[in-house]
C-alpha cells in the first residue's frame, strides 16, 4: 500500500512523515517519529491515555489519522516542558505524588493543559468531568485531581 | 535480619524515612521519557501477531500454517507443535508452585481451545499489516464443543468437561470420575456445631461476585531478541523479570542463562503482570526467524485472554450471642479458575474471617475450571471476594444485634496472639487501631440525609517476604547506585532510595535507584504480594550496613585505630578517641575517593530470603446516595484506614490506599464480564467494561495508622493489596442503610439496583 | 505440630501430633514418613507457621523442641 507524504508541526517543529492511510496518528507518533510518550491503552477512544493537542483542541490521538495530522500542529507531552523547566502541572504531579505506574500521565497532563489553556481556574467537579475521559488505575484520581487544582492556582498567580 | 527491639523503631529519629521527597524516576515518567513494554524498537524488528480460538470451548483437529508461511514478508509461524509438552507436576519457579503442562497450553493451545480468545498460533512479520494478514491464512479445524461459563453450572455432574483427567484433589476417596472441580480446601478450628448452638443470632446468607480485570491501562508487550546461538534478550513488561525468566527458560527449553530478561517501566500490573503470555510466543518466534520480535497485546485482547480474577458463589454463616461474640462461623466458597486450575480460593478461605478471633470456624473452598481466561493474581487475590461475603453478614449480624457495627467488629477483633482459622497465632497487628481511629473520624459523625446512608467493613491480607537481591555501589564522588530487583509499579524506587540514605547518612539526591535485569542481580522474586517495601527494604538496609561497616573499616585504617573505636553518623565516620581538640570526623565522599587505595571499590551486597512479612489490616468508611429513578449510587464519602507498620513514603502508602479502594468502588459497582450464550465477550473494551473514572468518585481520605512489624529494620509491613478488600462491603453496608435493600450480588450496577427497588416496592404495594 | 482440613484427613484424622525435627525440612521430611499419604501434598507449595511466624521457603528455618508448627498454603499475592 503507498504511503502518503504528511508535513505537520509537532511541538513547534517542522516535521514531515510518510504513513499508510490506516495508520493512526497515535502509530505515526510512537512507530514513525518515536515519540513514546503518548500510549496505547486501548485504540478506541475509551482511556485517553493517547491524548495529544491538534490544532489547540483536546483529541485522542488514536482516533485521528496520520494524514489527517497535514498542515495542523500536534502538541505531544514531550513538548510540555521548556528546556529543563518542568510545565507547573508536570512539577504538581511530582510534588502531590499523582502518579504510580505513570503510564496514564502523559495522557492526563495533556488533557489538564488543555483544560487549563481554556479555564484557568476551574472547580473540583469541572476538572473531575473533564478528566473524565482520561482512566487511571492506580491513584484513584484523587492526587491528580489536588494537583491540577494546585497547577491551575500557581499559574494564575504568575 | 533479626527483629528489631519495638522501643528503637518507635524512638528512633530519622531524617529521611517518614519524609515526601519527589520520586528519582518522577521526571521521566511526566515528560514521556520513561520506557514501558512497548516503547521500544530495535532495527530489523518483526511484529507478532496471535491468532485466537472463536470459540469457547473446542477441540482443535488441525492447523494448516502452510499459506501463512508463504506470504511474503512472514517470517515465523508458531503454534503448539514447536513447543515441547510438559508434564503435569507443580514445579518451584522461583517461589511459585507452577502447573507446566497447563500453562505450555495456555500459551498456545495444544489439544482444545478452552476460552474465547485462547491462543491458538502466532506469527511474525515484517509489518503489523503482513502479520494481520497471515493470520487470517492460518486454517484451523475446529470441533466446537459445549461449554459452562457459571461455577455452579460447572460442578455439576453432567456439566461440560474442559479436561478428562481432572479428578479433584483434596477428597477422600479420590473420586471415579472426571469433574471440573479441581480441587477441595477446608479450614477448621474447634467445634461449629457446638458454636452455633451457644449462638442467640445467626445470619446466613449467599452471594455472588463476577470475574473482573485487573485493568491496567498499559496492555501485555514485549520485545524479544534470540541470536543465532541461542541466546537471547527479552523486554517486557512485567512484575518480575527472573520469574519471566524461569517461566520462558522452562517453556522453550533454554538455560537461564542464556536468557536475559530487562523489565521495562510497567504501566500497571495489581498481579495481572505476573504470568507469561506473549514473552514465550515472541521469543519462539524470534529464535525461528533470528530477527526480534516485538509483540503488543491490544484492549480486546487484554480482555479476552489475560487473567481477570474469579467470580465466585460464597455462602456465608455466622452466629453471635446477644452481647455480640461471635461464637461460630462457617463458609462454602465455590470459585473460578477459568479454563485451567488455580483460582485463588486457598487465600480467600483463609482470609475469609482473618479480622476476627474466633473459636470456632470452618471455611470450604472449591476450585473449579469453566471456559472463560484463566484466572491470574489480582490484589489481595481471594481475600476481596470472600471478605465481601463476611463483612456483609458482620453488618447485617451487628443490626440483628443492634450494635453499632464498628462496636461488633472491636468485640470480636483479631489480635497479637489470636488464632487465624490457618492455624498460627498472629503477631501484632492494627486492626483495633484502624477500628478505633474510623470510629472517632468525622466521618462517622457527619449527617445523613434520605437514601444516603453509611458502610464500614474492615480488610486482612497476608503480605510476603521471598528471595531478593540488591546491590549498593559506591561512586569515586560519594554517591551511591542502588540496584534492585523488583520492577516498580507505585513509586518504590522512593522508599528504596530513602532507606539507604536514611542509613548511610547521606542526602536522598545523592543515591540513584535502578531496577536490575536478571544479568545484573541475584535472583528476585517479583513484585507482587506487597513485598517490595518489605523485602527490597530489608535488602537495602542491609546492604546499606554493609556498607557502612566498610567505610568504618577504611576510616579505622586510615586513621590507624581499631575497628570499634570507628561510628558512623550523618554522613560521616567519626573516631571516639579521647584526646583533646577537635574530634576526627571523614564523610563518606572523602572515603569514597580515596577507596581505591584503601582495599578498593565499596559496594554492599545483600540476598536473602525475607520472612516475617506482617498482615495489613484495614477498616474502611463510605457514604452512599441512592437514586431511586435510575438506580445509580453515587459514592459520596470514602475514608481509608490502614496499618502500614511504619509509612516510609506516606503519599505512596496513601496512594495505594486510594488506588485500592477505587478498585472496589468499580468491583462493587459497575465492573464484569458480559458473554452471549456462545460465551463470546461482548464488553472486550474499557467503554463497555466501565472502571471508574475521574467523576465517578470523590477525594479519598486516608488515616495511615502504625503498629510496627518488629521483623523489619523500620517496622514496615506491606500496605498495597489490603485497600481492596473492604470497598466492595462497605458499599453493599452503606447501600442497605440507605435504601433497606441488601445487594448479595456484584456489581451493584444500575439496572440491577433498579429491579431490586422496583422489586421491593411491588412487594410493599 | 497441629494440621486442620485437608491435611487433616489425609493423616488419618490427626489433628496434633508431636513429632521431632530440628529445622522445616527435617520436619517435612518426617511428615512424610509417618504419613505417606501426606507426602506428595507437601511439595504443594506449603509456608511452614513456627510458633505464629510464617517462614515460606525455608527448609532451616529453626524449630525449637517446643514449638507450635502449622501447614500453611503458600501465599502469593498480586
Amino acid at each position: 500500500m503507498a504511503k502518503h507524504h504528511v508535513t505537520t508541526t509537532v511541538n513547534a517543529d517542522p516535521v514531515e512523515f510518510l504513513c499508510t492511510p490506516e495508520q493512526t496518528l497515535l502509530d505515526v507518533l510512537r512507530d514513525v517519529l518515536y515519540l513514546t510518550g503518548s500510549k496505547e491503552g486501548c485504540g478506541s477512544g475509551d482511556c485517553g491515555a493517547c491524548s495529544v493537542i491538534l490544532d489547540g483542541r483536546l483529541v485522542c490521538s488514536c482516533l485521528v489519522l496520520g494524514v489527517e495530522a497535514q498542515g495542523r500542529s500536534v502538541e505531544t507531552i514531550e513538548g510540555m516542558a521548556s528546556g529543563d523547566e518542568l510545565h507547573p502541572l508536570q512539577q504538581k504531579f511530582l510534588e502531590h505524588a499523582a502518579l504510580q505506574c505513570g503510564v496514564c500521565t502523559p495522557g492526563f497532563l495533556v488533557a489538564a493543559k488543555a483544560l487549563l489553556d481554556r479555564n484557568p481556574d476551574p472547580t473540583e467537579t469541572e476538572v473531575r468531568y473533564w478528566l473524565a475521559g482520561n482512566l487511571c488505575r492506580c491513584t484513584g484520581y484523587d492526587k491528580i485531581v489536588r494537583a491540577v487544582l494546585d497547577a491551575a492556582n500557581v499559574m494564575r498567580r504568575s | 535480619m533479626n527483629d528489631v527491639p519495638m522501643q528503637a523503631l518507635t524512638e528512633r529519629k530519622l531524617k529521611i524515612v517518614g519524609t515526601r521527597p519527589l520520586r528519582p524516576d518522577g521526571v521521566d515518567k511526566v515528560t514521556g521519557r520513561a520506557k514501558f513494554g512497548a516503547d521500544i524498537h530495535l532495527p530489523n524488528m518483526l511484529i507478532g501477531k496471535v491468532l485466537r480460538s472463536p470459540h469457547a470451548h473446542a477441540r482443535i483437529r488441525s492447523i494448516d500454517t502452510s499459506k501463512a508461511r508463504a506470504l511474503h514478508g512472514v517470517k515465523a509461524v508458531i503454534t503448539a507443535a514447536d513447543f515441547t509438552d510438559l508434564p503435569s507436576e507443580f514445579i518451584p519457579a522461583g517461589e511459585m508452585m507452577v502447573n507446566y503442562r497447563d500453562m505450555t497450553r495456555n500459551i498456545l493451545a495444544r489439544e482444545k481451545a478452552l476460552y474465547e480468545g485462547h491462543a491458538v498460533a502466532a506469527v511474525a512479520a515484517t509489518t503489523e499489516a503482513i502479520a494481520a494478514q497471515a493470520l487470517k491464512l492460518i486454517e484451523v479445524d475446529y470441533e466446537v464443543l459445549p461449554h459452562v461459563m457459571d461455577v455452579a453450572q460447572a460442578m455439576e455432574p453432567d456439566a461440560p468437561l474442559l479436561h478428562e483427567n481432572m479428578y479433584t484433589i483434596g477428597v477422600e476417596p479420590t473420586p471415579a470420575k472426571p469433574s471440573n472441580i479441581a480441587k477441595r480446601v477446608e479450614f477448621s478450628l474447634g467445634d461449629i456445631a457446638a458454636g452455633f448452638a451457644q449462638a442467640d443470632v445467626i445470619v446466613e446468607r449467599e452471594f455472588t461476585t463476577k470475574p473482573v480485570h485487573q485493568g491496567y491501562i498499559e496492555p501485555h508487550a514485549c520485545l524479544a531478541s534470540v541470536s543465532e546461538d541461542g541466546q537471547a534478550e527479552l523486554w517486557c513488561t512485567t512484575q518480575g523479570q527472573f520469574v519471566v525468566r524461569s517461566f520462558c527458560a522452562k517453556l522453550l527449553g533454554m538455560e537461564l542463562s542464556k536468557l536475559r530478561v530487562t523489565a521495562s517501566e510497567i504501566g500497571g500490573g495489581f498481579g495481572g503482570k505476573t504470568v507469561v503470555y506473549l514473552e514465550p510466543l515472541a521469543l519462539a518466534l524470534s529464535r525461528q526467524a533470528c530477527q526480534p520480535v516485538k509483540m503488543v497485546m491490544s484492549r480486546t485482547e487484554v480482555f479476552q485472554a489475560s487473567g481477570p480474577t474469579s467470580g465466585a458463589k460464597v455462602w456465608v454463616k455466622i452466629g453471635a450471642t446477644r452481647a455480640g461474640r461471635i461464637t461460630a462461623a462457617d463458609a462454602l466458597l465455590k470459585y473460578q479458575a477459568g479454563a485451567f486450575q488455580g483460582s485463588p480460593v486457598q487465600p480467600g478461605c483463609m482470609c475469609a474471617f482473618a479480622p476476627y478471633d474466633l473459636d470456632n470456624v470452618r471455611v470450604i473452598g472449591y476450585d473449579v475450571v469453566v471456559n472463560r481466561p484463566k484466572v491470574a493474581a489480582y490484589r489481595a487475590p481471594g481475600a476481596p471476594i470472600s471478605e465481601f461475603a463476611v463483612e456483609s453478614v458482620i453488618d447485617e449480624l451487628a443490626q440483628r444485634l443492634k450494635l453499632d457495627p464498628i462496636e461488633l467488629r472491636l468485640k470480636n477483633a483479631a489480635k497479637e496472639g489470636t488464632r487465624a482459622a490457618y492455624g498460627p497465632k498472629f503477631g501484632p497487628i492494627g486492626l483495633v487501631q484502624t477500628l478505633e481511629a474510623a470510629r472517632a473520624h468525622a466521618h462517622y459523625r457527619a449527617p445523613l440525609k434520605a437514601n444516603q446512608g453509611r458502610g464500614v467493613a474492615s480488610g486482612f491480607w497476608f503480605n510476603i517476604g521471598g528471595e531478593t537481591c540488591a546491590t549498593l555501589n559506591l561512586g569515586e564522588d560519594g554517591t551511591v547506585t542502588l540496584v534492585a530487583g523488583t520492577p516498580d509499579i507505585g513509586g518504590s524506587r522512593a522508599s528504596l532510595a530513602m532507606m539507604a540514605a536514611e542509613e548511610l547518612g547521606i542526602p536522598l539526591e545523592n543515591v540513584r535507584p535502578v531496577i536490575g535485569d536478571t544479568g545484573t542481580l541475584g535472583y528476585t522474586f517479583l513484585t507482587g504480594g506487597s513485598r517490595v517495601t518489605f523485602s527490597s527494604g530489608m535488602a537495602v538496609v542491609e546492604a546499606a550496613r554493609s556498607v557502612v561497616r566498610q567505610l568504618r573499616e577504611r576510616a579505622a585504617k586510615i586513621w590507624e585505630i581499631p575497628l570499634e573505636s570507628v561510628i558512623w553518623e550523618d554522613g560521616c565516620a567519626r573516631a571516639l578517641t579521647g584526646e583533646g581538640g577537635k574530634p576526627k570526623e571523614l564523610p563518606l565522599a572523602e572515603i569514597a575517593k580515596s577507596a581505591g587505595k584503601t582495599g578498593g571499590p565499596i559496594v554492599g551486597n545483600a540476598a536473602i530470603s525475607a520472612q516475617g512479612a506482617g498482615p495489613s489490616l484495614a477498616t474502611h468508611l463510605v457514604d452512599v446516595e441512592v437514586d431511586r429513578e435510575t438506580g445509580k449510587i453515587t459514592i459520596l464519602r470514602y475514608t481509608a484506614i490502614q496499618d502500614a507498620g511504619r509509612a516510609v513514603h506516606p503519599s505512596y502508602v496513601e496512594g495505594q490506599m486510594q488506588g485500592g479502594a477505587v478498585q472496589g468502588i468499580g468491583w462493587a459497582l459497575n465492573e464484569e464480564y458480559i458473554y452471549d450464550q456462545n460465551g463470546r465477550l461482548e464488553n472486550p473494551g474499557f467503554l463497555d467494561y466501565r472502571i471508574p473514572v475521574c467523576s465517578d468518585v470523590p477525594m479519598i481520605d486516608t488515616v495511615i495508622v502504625e503498629a510496627p512489624n518488629p521483623r523489619h529494620p523500620y517496622g514496615v509491613r506491606g500496605v498495597g493489596e489490603t485497600p481492596i478488600v473492604p470497598p466492595m462491603a462497605a458499599i453493599a453496608n452503606a447501600v442497605e442503610h440507605a435504601i433497606g435493600i441488601r445487594f448479595t450480588e456484584l456489581p451493584m450496577s444500575p439496572p440491577r439496583v433498579l429491579k431490586a427497588i422496583d422489586d421491593k416496592q411491588a412487594v410493599q404495594a | 505440630m497441629v494440621l486442620s482440613g485437608t491435611l487433616k484427613e489425609l493423616a488419618g484424622g490427626a489433628a496434633q501430633i508431636e513429632i521431632e525435627a530440628g529445622n522445616v525440612r527435617q520436619l517435612l521430611r518426617a511428615l512424610g514418613e509417618r504419613y505417606p499419604a501426606l507426602a506428595p501434598h507437601l511439595d504443594d507449595g506449603y509456608a511452614i507457621a513456627i510458633d505464629g511466624q510464617i517462614f515460606q521457603d525455608a527448609w532451616f528455618a529453626p524449630i525449637g523442641p517446643d514449638s507450635e508448627v502449622h501447614l500453611v498454603p503458600a501465599i502469593r499475592g498480586g
